[in-house]
C-alpha cells in the first residue's frame, strides 16, 4: 500500500516538474519608461530571475537599466551583456544602474555569471 | 552575509558532528543525542542554507531551477526527514545536510577568490594608466590629472614617469618601456616625431609630447574594451553547453524521484537508504561547473594574451583560429620591413637619381620615399618637375628641364625599349626579389634603380613554425610574380598569388576559403576587405584605425611571430575550454548513477556528503583548470619574459 502511494507521488511530482519547468510560460516584454524627452529608464528586479526578462527600448535614446538584486546566489551576483562588453557585479538590495548603447537597433540577450539565466534587451 | 561567514558558521557548527562521526567507532556520543545534532542543524539550514533556500525559491517562481534549488531541495529533504524520524525514534541523518552545506560553501568561498583572480586582467590594465600630467597652460607647466588632459596639449615627461596618453614627441629622445601595452620586452628609442603611447613608462630621457588621443581614444583604452569584450562574449561551444544546463536541473530532480521510487518500490531498500541515494543524485548533480566551464577559460586566455599585446576580439574568434587551415600574408609591411630602400642603380647613379628624384619628389607612393631617400644620401636636391601626367597602371611622365621626362614600372617596356644588355641586369635584379623602376627621357631609358623591401627577421622563423602546426602559407601581393617568388623562398612560405589589386584581396581570399578556414594577416587600409572577409583577420601592429576595427585578431606589436603565438594561444584556450566542459560532464555524468547506487552492488556508493565534497571540487578544478592557462608554456614565448606593471 504504502509502495502503491510513494510510486503516485512520485509519478505526479514528477508530471509536475515537467509542465512547470518545461511547459509554455509565457511573460510580458516591458517597455522603458521615458523620464524625460531624452532618456529612458527601466527598473529590473534579480530574484530567481529577471523580472521583466524582456526591456523594450528604443533607439537613440540614451537608456539606463537599473538592476536590484534581492537574489543572495552567487549565481545572479554577475550580470553579463556580451554584446556590449558588460560584466558587471550587482550588489545585493541596491540599485545597480547600467548604461545600455542604444545606437544600434537588436535584440540583445543578457545572463547571469554562470549563463543560467537569460533576459532579453529589445532595442527598436 | 557574506560566503565567508556562512562557510564559517556551519563549519564550526558542523565540527561536533563530524567529532562524533569519526569517535563513534571508540564509543563516543554527543551529549543529547540526536536532540544536539537536530540544533546544530537547525542553525546550519537557518543561517548558511537560507540563502540557497531563498533563492531556489524565487527560482521557482520563474519556472527556472538553478544549482540553488538542488542543493536547497537536497538539504532540506535530508533535513526534514531526519527531524520526522528524529520524533518517531528512527535513524536519522542530520550530519549530511550540515556537511554538504559546509563543503559547497567552502566549495564557493575558493571558486569566488580565484575567478577574481581569472577576471584581474582587465582590472590591471585600468591600473596602468597614468593619473595625472604635467602639461603646458598658459606657458607653464602645470600639473593636472590626466581626465582634464584634452586633445593638442603639450605633455612634459620626466625620466621615470608614466607616459599620460597617446601623442607625438615634439622636442627630445628617450627610451621608453613599452612591454605593459606592446608585449615589446625590449625598451624603444624615440625622438623627435616618433609615437608615445598612454600608460608606458619613460626611461632616462626627458621630452614633450603634443597630445593626440584621449579619455576613450587611447590604445590603452581600445585595448580594455577589446579585451573586456572578448571576455564577456561566448563561444559558440558554449550554446551547446546552455541548452543542456536549462533542462539538467529539472531532470536532475526526475531522475532523484526515479531514483528514489526504485529503491524503495521495486528493490525494497529502507526509506531512509532510498532517501540517502536520492539526495546524494541531486547534490552530485550541480551543474556549475558546466557553466563556469568556458567563461573562465576565455577569461584567463584573452586576459594572458591581451598582456602579450595580442587582443582576441572574442570567443567565435578564438575558436575559429583552431580550425584554420591556411594562412595568408600580404606582403609588404607584413612579410617585410614595408620600407623599401634602393640597392641598386643601372647607368650613371647620379644623374639617374637626380631624375627620378625630381619626378617622385611630390608623391606618396612607398618607392618614391626609397628613392628620395637615396638622393638625399647623395646629397642631391629634388626640384619638382612640371606637367605630371599619369601613365594608367605604368607610372609617371612629367617635364624636366624642357624635356619629357618618365619614370615607372616594368609595363612600361611596353612603350620603350631596354638594351639586351640592360634587359639582362632587370631579369637579375628582378630575380634578386628587387622591384626595378625604369627612369628615362627624351623616350630613351636611362637607367635602373633597383628597390627591396627586405623581409622582417622574424618572417622564416615564423613561417617555419606555422608550418610545424600544420598549416599551409600563402602570400597574397599587388607585386609581380618573380619579386614576390624571390621573398616567398627567403621567407619559405608555400605559395604565392601575386599581381592582385587591392580591391582583389579579398576575392582571392576568398577562393582560398574553398579549400578550408583562411586566417588573414595584413596591416594596410587597403586590407579591410581581406581581413573581414577571411575567417579569422589578423591586424597586425601599428596599422591603421580601420584594419584593427576589421580584425578579430589584432597585434600590437608589428612582430609576425605574434601570429604564431595568437593561433597557439587560441588553440591552448580553446583546447583548455573542451577540456573544462569534459571534466565538468565527466563529474556529472559519473557521478549521477554512482549517487545513484547503480554501481552499490559492487559496493560503489556515494553518501550525500562525499557527493558535496565532489561538487564542490568539479566547481573547483575547472577554475584551477582555466588558471593553469597562465602557465602553459607556449613554444615561441620570447627568451625574454614579458612583464605586467
Amino acid at each position: 500500500m504504502a509502495k502503491l502511494i510513494v510510486t503516485l507521488v512520485a509519478a505526479a511530482a514528477i508530471s509536475f516538474i515537467v509542465w512547470w519547468f518545461f511547459g509554455k510560460h509565457t511573460t510580458a516584454a516591458v517597455t522603458a519608461d521615458m523620464v524625460t524627452t531624452d532618456k529612458q529608464d527601466v527598473d529590473v528586479a534579480v530574484n530567481g530571475g529577471y523580472s521583466p526578462s524582456t526591456v523594450v527600448l528604443k533607439r537613440g535614446v540614451p537608456a539606463q537599466i537599473t538592476f536590484n538584486r534581492k537574489d543572495p546566489s552567487s549565481c545572479l551576483e554577475q550580470v553579463v551583456f556580451p554584446d556590449f562588453g558588460i560584466n558587471e557585479f550587482l550588489p545585493k538590495n541596491e540599485n545597480h544602474a547600467i548604461d545600455i548603447d542604444t545606437s544600434k537597433s537588436g535584440e540583445y540577450d543578457y545572463a547571469c555569471g554562470m549563463n543560467m539565466f537569460h533576459g532579453k534587451v529589445i532595442i527598436k | 552575509m557574506s560566503i565567508k561567514n556562512r562557510f564559517i558558521v556551519s563549519l564550526i557548527l558542523s565540527l561536533p558532528m563530524l567529532v562524533e562521526m569519526l569517535a563513534k567507532p571508540f564509543g563516543f556520543m554527543l551529549p543529547g543525542g540526536a536532540w544536539t545534532m537536530f540544533l546544530l542543524t537547525t542553525g546550519v539550514m537557518a543561517v548558511s542554507a537560507w540563502p540557497f533556500i531563498q533563492s531556489a525559491w524565487a527560482a521557482f517562481r520563474h519556472h527556472h531551477a538553478n544549482m540553488d534549488t538542488l542543493v536547497a531541495i537536497g538539504t532540506a529533504t535530508a533535513y526534514l526527514y531526519s527531524t520526522y524520524a528524529m520524533v518517531t525514534g528512527k535513524a536519522v541523518f542530520f550530519e549530511s545536510a550540515a556537511f554538504v552545506i559546509t563543503f559547497i560553501l567552502l566549495g564557493q568561498y575558493f571558486e569566488e577568490k580565484m575567478k577574481h583572480s581569472a577576471s584581474g586582467a582587465v582590472e590591471k590594465l585600468i591600473g596602468l594608466q597614468a593619473k595625472e600630467a604635467d602639461v603646458m597652460r598658459h606657458g607653464e607647466l602645470v600639473q593636472i590629472p590626466l581626465s582634464d588632459v584634452m586633445v593638442g596639449d603639450l605633455i612634459r615627461v620626466k625620466p621615470g614617469q608614466k607616459i599620460a596618453v597617446d601623442g607625438t614627441i615634439i622636442e627630445g629622445t628617450s627610451t621608453i618601456d613599452e612591454s605593459m601595452v606592446t608585449g615589446e620586452s625590449l625598451p624603444v628609442t624615440k625622438k623627435t616625431g616618433d609615437a608615445v603611447i598612454g600608460a608606458t613608462i619613460n626611461g632616462t630621457g626627458t621630452f614633450m609630447f603634443k597630445a593626440s588621443k584621449v579619455g576613450n581614444d587611447t590604445l590603452l583604452a581600445q585595448i580594455v574594451d577589446m579585451v573586456k569584450k572578448a571576455q564577456t562574449s561566448h563561444a559558440p561551444i558554449q550554446k551547446t553547453v546552455d541548452r543542456v544546463a536549462d533542462i539538467f536541473v529539472p531532470a536532475v530532480l526526475i531522475a532523484a524521484i526515479l531514483t528514489f521510487t526504485v529503491w524503495y518500490v521495486l528493490l525494497g531498500a529502507s526509506l531512509v537508504n532510498a532517501m540517502l541515494f536520492a539526495v546524494s543524485v541531486i547534490i552530485i548533480a550541480c551543474p556549475c561547473a558546466l557553466g563556469i566551464a568556458t567563461p573562465t577559460a576565455l577569461m584567463v586566455g584573452t586576459g594572458r594574451s591581451a598582456k602579450m599585446g595580442i587582443l582576441i576580439k572574442n570567443g567565435e574568434v578564438l575558436e575559429m583560429a583552431n580550425k584554420i587551415k591556411t594562412v595568408v600574408f600580404d606582403k609588404t609591411g607584413t612579410l617585410t620591413e614595408g620600407h623599401p630602400q634602393v640597392t641598386d642603380v643601372v647607368g650613371d647613379r647620379a644623374t639617374v637619381l637626380q631624375l627620378a628624384a625630381n619626378l617622385e619628389v611630390a608623391s606618396e607612393h612607398p618607392l618614391a620615399a626609397a628613392i628620395l631617400d637615396a638622393a638625399k644620401a647623395e646629397n642631391l636636391t629634388p626640384t619638382a618637375a612640371a606637367d605630371f601626367q599619369a601613365i594608367q597602371g605604368k607610372g609617371v611622365q612629367a617635364t624636366v628641364d624642357g624635356q619629357r621626362a618618365f619614370i615607372g614600372n616594368a609595363k612600361l617596356l611596353e612603350d620603350y625599349h631596354l638594351t639586351d644588355q640592360d634587359q639582362q641586369r632587370m631579369d637579375r635584379l628582378q630575380a634578386e626579389a628587387k622591384t626595378v623602376v625604369i627612369v628615362g627621357r627624351d623616350n630613351h631609358v636611362i637607367g635602373l634603380i633597383a628597390i627591396q623591401d627586405a623581409p622582417k627577421p622574424s618572417s622564416a622563423e615564423a613561417i617555419a613554425a606555422l608550418k610545424d602546426r600544420g598549416l599551409r602559407t600563402v602570400m597574397l601581393t599587388g607585386d609581380n610574380q618573380r619579386v614576390a617568388q624571390a621573398i616567398a623562398d627567403q621567407v619559405g612560405i608555400d605559395a604565392v598569388i601575386a599581381d592582385v589589386l587591392p580591391a582583389d584581396k579579398a576575392a582571392a581570399v576568398k577562393r582560398l576559403q574553398a579549400d578550408g578556414p583562411v586566417a588573414f594577416a595584413g596591416d594596410g587600409i587597403n586590407d579591410a576587405p581581406a581581413l573581414t572577409t577571411a575567417d579569422v583577420g589578423i591586424a597586425m601592429g601599428s596599422g591603421t584605425d580601420i584594419a584593427i576595427e576589421s580584425g578579430g585578431i589584432v597585434l600590437v606589436k608589428n612582430d609576425l611571430l605574434d601570429v604564431v603565438r595568437a593561433l597557439e594561444l587560441s588553440q591552448k584556450t580553446f583546447n583548455r575550454i573542451k577540456l573544462n566542459l569534459f571534466w565538468a560532464f565527466i563529474y556529472n555524468t559519473l557521478g549521477i548513477p554512482v549517487a545513484a547506487g547503480i554501481f552499490a552492488g559492487i559496493g560503489l556508493m556515494l553518501s550525500p556528503e562525499l557527493a558535496g565534497l565532489g561538487m564542490a571540487f568539479s566547481s573547483l578544478s575547472v577554475v584551477a583548470s582555466s588558471l593553469l592557462l597562465n602557465k602553459t608554456k607556449l613554444t615561441t614565448t620570447p627568451a625574454s619574459t614579458t612583464r605586467m606593471a
